[in-house]
């Protein structure tokens, strides 16, 4: 049932912290299941609930491809990606794509709480935040352990506050 | 390696290897004790850990099947995962964070001292604090918990720094680095904390306590272990005189093993052991072994917990360095004009970016939620846990309808929070709030109860065999040999984080228990 056909593209910023991350600026997203269409709806409805003004599109790229390698496997889940979007076309009067932004944030008010919006808002949680790129652009240092820790890395760097006497916090043996 | 036969009675077998079971295995081997340690979960290693929150998860995790009910938030939020326990050699010691604080006097004395709470089912434990003190040192002694045995503190990270600054202008008088079961210098074959920031995924460096790389190599050491891992037990058996004999357990390729034993100890943790217990039951017994007073299941505790996580204006890096860095034990104290019974800790906590975006909030979105992913950089954060009360109704029991991988009922744990805990709850995130706001927070946001860290009171502890499945040894009331040796003990649940209490009552254990061997009273 390969009825997908679409492919999602984009360019990363130069200025972005993730350019370096990336081997290239370019990035490309084929689609096994869904169609460009869909893709697109549920990549803006992405955007619609984890609004990032910054975080770029790729990241929330990562929320298609998940869902669109679940509909792969799962025609259920295809069947509930394709309704789903049509349901918030639906709700915007036209297409939720195109539509203003204050219409896509009623067109997902409308929809808060079908199985749609549960299953593509809890793959939010860890399609966008659980990814190197995410990492870096929220300023999570990811895995410290290769590193040696924080212990010699900024574990106590904070210099903004007095620092407390060594009876409550001893120094480091 | 040592194996014993499956046929050999002479042997202990213990459920689980986690605080309780791992602890309690190390302890009777030394004294010659031939034990078999069945283990559910694969046996991994500091090396085998990895830094990444939800690998780490579906590495160590107990992820079989559970329902919910109750009005409790974890029902909405987590329907299918009330715990977060571990299945793995080790037990969730590998997932701990290490506090380590013994219990005050008085919460052994929780009904005398709150008096009658309505609608909770407080009772005396059977044990003082003076009785339990030489085994709460020699805990203490065995896991290496800072500020005991001249072992220094460690040193506080940035997010510690933060609640110490916080707790200065709100005149809390008991804020430091806590008393944790990590190594701040070397000790024990083991090194010292790296500050990896990764506590809860498993210690690469094994500075932190766990039984996987210490009760449970020692316990090998002597010869007298037999650790079987991938062995998951599905009942325990007994005789026509209602003595236990053995142990029914699926093994790794799911073929099911019986294994006799003299003494059959559960340590499954207080999901699992009143669980195993219940899936027990038998023509002789037919609501469950050692359930003649009913309260197999009952009086689940999981402490009242919520966590405040504050934005500020300039960096913190919480996820930097110890997950519980410090604590705030002022509030611990028994103090009823706050308008609660009991009292709670305040203890530093972080998470990574993926399980901050998980657990923040749970099911929230748009911009408060995003403001606060925006700002990860800036945050400190808190983990609120104190006593909560026991209640019959709060139990766990066996579903009717949902079955696990060897066809047997899962658990359902209910839980309704006592008025008493919401007001402890209530009382705990305005201070937490006060503490970052007193140092300049922006923003601040109460998140709820995480799936329960801390699980409590199934087999309760009593003298009377009517009020409680177990006596102050652990030993069920109705079969001599059956032994609890875990959290599920518990009369009451305490203000402090339980695995200090668990081990003590362990190694505690372990004297009864090889006293009455060698007395052939068992
Ligand atoms: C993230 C996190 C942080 C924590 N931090 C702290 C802290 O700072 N301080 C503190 O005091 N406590 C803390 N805890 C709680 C602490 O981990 C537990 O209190 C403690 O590990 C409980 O010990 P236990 O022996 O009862 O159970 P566990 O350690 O959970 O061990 C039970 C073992 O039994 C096995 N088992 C269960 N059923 C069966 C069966 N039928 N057959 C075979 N094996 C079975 C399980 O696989 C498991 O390995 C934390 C817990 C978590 C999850
Ligand atoms: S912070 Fe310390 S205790 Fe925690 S994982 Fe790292 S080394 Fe281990």
């Amino acid at each position: 049932m390969l009825q997908g056909t679409g492919v999602l593209m984009g360019t990363l910023a130069a200025s972005s912290v993730l350019a370096n991350l990336a081997p290239s600026r370019a990035w490309a997203l084929p689609l096994h299941a869904l169609s460009q269409a869909e893709g697109e709806t549920i990549l803006q409805f992405g955007r619609v609930l984890y609004p990032h003004k910054t975080l770029p599109t790729a990241v929330y790229a990562l929320l298609v491809k998940d869902l669109d390698a679940e509909a792969a496997r799962d025609a259920s889940v295809a069947t509930l990606l394709r309704e789903g979007s049509a349901s918030l076309d639906a709700a915007s009067g036209g297409k939720f794509t195109s539509a203003s932004s204050a219409k896509r944030l009623a067109a997902v008010k409308h929809i808060e709480g079908t199985p749609y919006f549960s299953k593509v808002r809890s793959t939010c949680i860890t399609s966008l935040y659980n990814n190197e790129m995410a990492f870096a652009h929220f300023g999570y240092e990811g895995p410290s352990w290769p590193k040696g820790g924080y212990l010699h890395r900024g574990f106590d760097d904070l210099t903004w506050l007095p620092k407390p006497p060594a009876s409550a916090s001893p120094p480091a043996g | 390696m040592t194996r014993f036969d499956l046929n050999d009675d002479s042997v202990v077998v213990i459920v689980g290897s986690g605080a309780g079971g791992g602890t309690l295995a190390n302890e009777l081997t030394q004294k010659g004790v031939k034990v078999v340690l069945l283990e559910a979960g694969k046996r991994q290693s500091s090396a085998a850990f990895v830094n990444d929150e939800w690998a780490s998860f579906g590495q160590l995790a107990w992820l079989d099947k559970r329902t919910t009910s109750g009005s409790w938030q974890v029902a909405k939020d987590f329907p299918n995962l009330p715990a977060w326990v571990c299945k793995t050699v080790g037990g969730t010691t590998t997932h701990w964070a290490g506090a380590s604080l013994r219990f005050q006097e008085h919460e052994f004395r929780a009904r005398s001292t709150y008096g009658g709470v309505q609608g909770a089912n407080l009772l005396d434990w059977p044990l003082t604090l003076a009785e339990m003190e030489p085994f709460y040192a020699r805990a203490e002694s065995k896991m290496g918990v800072t500020r005991t045995n001249g072992i220094p503190g460690l040193p506080g990270n940035n997010n510690f720094k933060v609640m110490y600054a916080g707790a200065q202008k709100l005149g809390y008088k008991e804020c430091h680095t806590g008393r944790m079961a990590i190594n701040s210098r070397p000790r024990d074959g083991r090194t010292s904390c790296l500050q990896l920031g990764f506590c809860f995924q498993g210690c690469k460096s094994g500075a932190k306590w766990s039984t996987l790389y210490t009760e449970i190599p020692k316990a090998e050491a002597t010869g007298k272990l037999d650790l079987r891992t991938e062995s998951h037990v599905l009942s325990i058996e007994h005789n026509g005189a209602g003595k236990v004999t053995g142990v029914v357990y699926a093994d790794a390729g799911g073929a099911h093993q019986l294994q006799k034993a003299r003494v059959v100890a559960v340590a499954g943790n207080s999901i699992e052991t009143p669980r195993l217990l219940l899936n027990s039951s038998s023509s002789t017994f037919p609501d469950g072994l050692a359930n003649s007073s009913g309260m197999v299941g009952r009086n689940y505790m999981r402490h009242m917990t919520g966590s405040v996580y504050a934005i500020f204006e300039k960096p913190v890096h919480m996820y930097r360095g110890t997950t519980m860095a410090g604590i705030v034990m002022d509030e611990a104290r028994f103090e009823p004009k706050r308008g609660f019974a009991g009292g709670y800790e305040m203890e530093t906590i972080s998470l990574g970016l993926p399980f901050f975006a998980a657990f923040l909030k749970p099911g929230a979105w748009g911009t408060d939620f995003t403001h606060f992913m925006d700002n990860y950089t800036r945050i400190a954060g808190m983990w609120l846990v104190g006593e909560d009360m026991p209640r019959d109704t709060n139990r766990v029991t066996l579903s009717a309808d949902v079955k696990d991988q060897y066809g047997l009922p899962v658990p359902n744990v209910h839980y309704d929070d006592h008025p008493n805990d919401v007001a402890m709850r209530g009382h705990a995130f305005r201070q937490g709030e006060r503490l970052y706001q007193a140092v300049g927070a922006t923003k601040t946001m109460r998140t709820p109860p995480y799936p329960s860290t801390h699980n409590l009171g199934t087999c309760r502890m009593s003298d009377d065999p009517k009020l409680g499945v177990v006596n102050k040894h652990g030993q069920t009331h109705d079969i001599a040999n059956l032994f609890v040796s875990d959290g599920s003990q518990f009369t009451t649940s305490a203000a402090e984080n339980p695995t200090m209490t668990i081990v003590t009552l362990a190694i505690r254990q372990s004297e009864y228990i090889a006293e009455a061997m060698s007395k052939q009273e068992v």
